[in-house]
């Protein structure tokens, strides 16, 4: 009876300390979800209460939709993104597995080399990357947005991968390669779905600074036709007057994706930070 | 058809030597067990066998055919993993039907060998599952019924049995025991457990450290072991070594072996010793017996008492006294 009542305590003092970080991590996004459906008085003179039938006003998603390029910079975004995702997936699980799974001479220093990448930041290279995008006729392209973020994602994720794949079992590998399956498909088929959690931490963890940065978008890539959704966004941040209702609306739109996107990863998200700990 | 013959192989791991010069005849339809401690390199020699590790140097020639250049998949062999390695995403039938499928076999072939391994192994009821919704058993059943539908040359087993609860070690050590009756194929079988290696095989093949001690028959190596190493790994309860001096003997020899089922406790015998503890276990019961600092075990048939600390003399015949010199070689 003791321990049941000292559980109930416990557990009542877990939730109220994760239910109260939830409410400081959601309040900025709520406000800007309220804010974004109200006019622009209302907006500074009640900026914590909801639209009511007076306030309401979708004017900013108007703006920001009669903006006319807005779509297609929401299009970029999920393109630099999607693409940037796959190829670091990709890659960086080809790498964690030759390093997991093969002796070579080597082997540990080319892991180091690779990881050196998560203590240095790719933006101190900006110069550099910006005068071989301009050598290889790629700036303004999505591809040397999408080049430059593969980069930046690769060291983490072999790091986080290869780990992993260590743990995949060896004796599954190798009936694999008795039954005469090839390294391509022992990797694919065997050793991709067994690390179908990591992966997903790794694709939420790159995603979301990919869809935020503004570094990139603005060195590499500023023309029209290849501004993504938060460069695009700058435009109503204007040095004298700032569109309020178009930035709140343009910014809830900009969460969507990334939500979706989460959704979609989250189940093997919580399993793959947990994994360790269940074990 | 079926041999196998391993030439001079060593293998290196960076600087470290784990297999030195292993000879090795198996004959077609010949079950060979590698038996030896942890990290003596059994797993090594398998996995060379199998093709998935490549030997430093040396042979290995399967049904007369050396494949030292070959791909696991095309050796002729089946594997049978300690942790099953069953693909956790495919139904029990598709994990047996995955090695035909990549070697191209048609799929009445397929499905005719499917069924004929899963009536064999009784898996028949299973087929539709995924390997999370079998108990262990059912799990290593399927992991052979995959092997068998290769109809390979030659198994390999690396400690099968290993990850089982010991009443169910004992009904699949008869099922793999009857499988080589009726199959007929050459087996290696790879064990750190003597009792598995006595009661399964044809040939034993004692490791240590990377060197082959002694290969023979099972009654061979528990008679007539080479030396104190092969003596003491075959046989349960294991041998007692004492010391020479305690018994007259010439010079050179330094440790004398005594088998636990050899010893009988009298009032005459030439050892003198003190009882320590009793085992009663049945249809045995195991004294030990303080022989000066050893601990002596006596394995007697049928149930007996004794008082702890009551002084007895240990009794054999002079026959069943193992000689081994300093080297620990056995002099005959
Ligand atoms: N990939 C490897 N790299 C380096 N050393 C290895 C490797 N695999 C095995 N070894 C070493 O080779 C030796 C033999 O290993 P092996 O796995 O063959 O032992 P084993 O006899 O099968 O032992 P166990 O009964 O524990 O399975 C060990 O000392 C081990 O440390
Ligand atoms: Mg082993």
């Amino acid at each position: 009876m003791q321990r049941v009542r000292h559980n109930l305590l416990n557990r009542a003092l877990a939730h109220a300390a994760l239910i109260t970080y939830t409410i400081i991590a959601l309040f900025p996004v709520v406000i800007i979800l309220i804010n974004s459906f109200k006019t622009r008085k209302a907006i500074f003179r009640h900026p914590l209460q909801p639209p009511t039938p007076d306030t309401f006003s979708l004017i900013g998603y108007e703006t920001v939709l009669k903006q006319g390029d807005y779509l297609h910079y929401f299009q970029n975004s999920l393109i630099v993104t999607v693409g940037s995702l796959f190829f670091i997936l990709l890659f960086g699980a080809m790498a964690a597995f030759a390093l997991s799974e093969y002796r070579f001479k080597g082997n540990t220093l080319m892991g180091l080399y690779l990881a050196i990448g998560i203590m240095i930041p790719i933006r101190l290279g900006t110069v550099a990357i910006l005068q071989f995008m301009v050598a290889a006729h790629l700036v303004n392209t999505l591809t040397a947005l999408i080049l430059v973020y593969t980069a930046q994602g690769l060291p983490l994720a072999i790091f986080i991968l290869s780990e992993f794949m260590r743990q995949v079992s060896a004796d599954l590998k190798d009936a694999g390669r008795i039954d005469g399956l090839s390294e391509y498909r022992i990797f694919f088929r065997l050793v991709l779905p067994l690390v179908r959690p990591a992966l997903a931490t790794v694709a939420v963890f790159n995603m979301i600074p990919i869809w935020n940065d503004l570094w990139f978008p603005l060195i590499l890539a500023p023309g029209e036709e290849t501004k993504t959704l938060t460069l695009g966004s700058q435009v109503f941040i204007g040095q004298f007057v700032t569109d309020w209702n178009a930035v709140l609306s343009g910014l809830s739109l900009a969460i969507l994706p990334v939500m979706i996107l989460y959704v979609i990863f989250s189940r093997q998200l919580i399993r793959g930070i947990t994994s360790g700990a269940v074990k | 058809m079926g041999s196998l013959t391993l030439k001079n192989i060593c293998k290196t791991f960076g600087k470290v030597e784990v297999l030195h010069n292993i000879d090795l005849e198996v004959e077609d339809g010949e079950f060979v067990v590698f038996v030896g401690p942890s990290g003596c390199g059994k797993s090594t020699l398998l996995r060379i066998i199998a093709g998935l590790e490549d030997a430093t140097s040396g042979d290995v020639i399967i049904g007369g055919e050396r494949v030292n250049h070959l791909p696991p998949s095309k050796r002729g062999i089946a594997m049978v993993f300690q942790t099953y390695a069953l693909y956790p995403h495919l139904t029990v039938k598709k994990n047996m039907s995955l090695g035909l499928k990549q070697a191209g076999e048609s799929s009445a072939v397929i499905e005719e060998r499917v069924a004929r391994a899963a009536r064999m192994l009784e898996l028949e009821p299973y087929l539709d599952r995924r390997p999370a919704e079998l108990s262990g058993g059912q799990r290593q059943r399927v992991a052979i019924g995959r092997a068998v539908v290769r109809e390979p040359k030659l198994f390999l087993f690396d400690e099968p049995l290993s990850n089982l609860d010991a009443a169910l070690r004992v009904n699949t050590r008869i099922e793999i025991a009857d499988l080589h009756r009726r199959l007929g194929t050459s087996i290696v079988y790879v064990t750190h457990d003597q009792v598995e290696a006595m009661t399964l095989a044809d040939k034993i093949v004692v490791l240590q450290d990377g060197y082959v001690e002694q290969v023979g028959a099972p009654m061979q190596l528990y008679n007539d072991p080479d030396n104190i190493f092969v003596a003491g790994f075959i046989g349960s309860p294991a041998m007692n070594f004492l010391d020479a001096r305690l018994l007259d003997m010439p010079p050179d020899v330094r440790t004398i072996g005594l088998r636990p089922e050899a010893i009988s406790l009298g009032d005459d015998g030439p050892i003198a010793g003190k009882i320590s503890h009793l085992e009663h276990l049945g249809a045995d019961t195991n004294v030990y017996v303080h022989v000066d600092d050893k601990l002596v075990t006596v394995r007697l048939f049928g149930q007996h008492d004794y008082e702890v600390g009551a002084a007895v003399r240990l009794c054999f015949s002079p026959g069943s006294v193992f000689r081994f010199d300093e080297q620990g070689k056995r002099i005959r």
